[in-house]
């Protein structure tokens, strides 16, 4: 019971962090294999199709509101089927606790950066950072 | 518009190819951090910022499908895994949305960013 309520707030947080624009869906990953242990991979796999359901409705919404450029993201498409590739064959490669030191190592790398660029706003006088 | 025109966009904005390759990398390899990389090369790509937050959701969305699928397909996960965690996720995004103005941006990027780093952090030097 408790776990499913943990459960259910890692996810809430995660996809809360995410509609903002910060997290790079890392918090649910960070909340599977750290408090719950799983495999990262498995973790991994989970964050993708947890990602779906609001990321279709965030999109509908944004192309209603004419916020899409579509021809950009059509001409990536193919190129990112060639990513995909080169990373699920990487993925594969690695043992999942290296993989997973990989991914806490790229999440501090965003934290850190975005706390210097705070720390560079509140420097230089306090102005804003645009809305995200 | 005409496949010419297409070729040339592809040629002026080099990034493109960058943006997909790099996105679909960090999508296959950690299932997650395309969307900051997308963000990344289309804030470049000379786009707005709302437009590239939202242009990034239309490159990862296909990107996530794709990758969800082969990790489905090689048996990495199943999809009862992700059962426990869709409620939250839209009860989240659905805060998140909602709230999004009136949240103080910057303290909310210090709790979050300070917790992602001490999280990191510990995973990093974890056994």
């Amino acid at each position: 019971m408790w776990e499913l309520i943990l459960s259910f707030l890692a996810a809430a947080v995660s996809a809360f962090a995410g509609s903002l624009g910060m997290g790079g869906g890392g918090p649910l990953i960070l909340y599977l294999t750290a408090a719950l242990g799983m495999e990262q991979r498995r973790a991994q796999g989970i964050n993708l199709v947890f990602f779906l359901p609001t990321a279709l409705i965030a999109l509908l919404l944004h192309r209603k509101n004419g916020l899409i450029d579509g021809k950009i993201a059509l001409l990536c498409l193919p190129f990112g089927l060639v990513g995909i590739a080169g990373g699920i064959w990487l993925s594969r490669v690695l043992t999942s606790a290296l993989l997973g030191k990989l991914f806490a190592g790229l999440l501090v790398l965003l934290a850190a950066k975005d706390l210097w660029g705070l720390w560079q706003e509140k420097k230089s006088g306090g102005s804003p950072s645009p809305k995200r | 518009m005409g496949m010419g025109k297409l070729l040339g966009m592809l040629r002026e904005k080099k990034q493109v190819p960058l943006l997909g390759l790099a996105c679909g990398f960090l999508n296959g390899l950690f299932g997650a951090g395309g969307g900051i990389a997308a963000v990344f090369f289309l804030k470049k790509l000379g786009l707005p910022v709302k437009k590239a937050h939202a242009t990034s959701i239309a490159v990862i969305l296909p990107l996530s499908i794709v990758s969800a699928a082969l990790y489905l397909w090689e048996g990495a996960f199943a999809l009862q895994d992700t059962l426990a965690y869709l409620p939250g996720a839209l009860i989240g995004a659905y805060f998140g949305g909602k709230y999004m103005k009136k949240i103080p941006d910057r303290l909310l990027r210090l709790l979050f960013n300070g917790l992602i780093l001490f999280s990191g952090i510990r995973m990093l030097f974890a056994r």
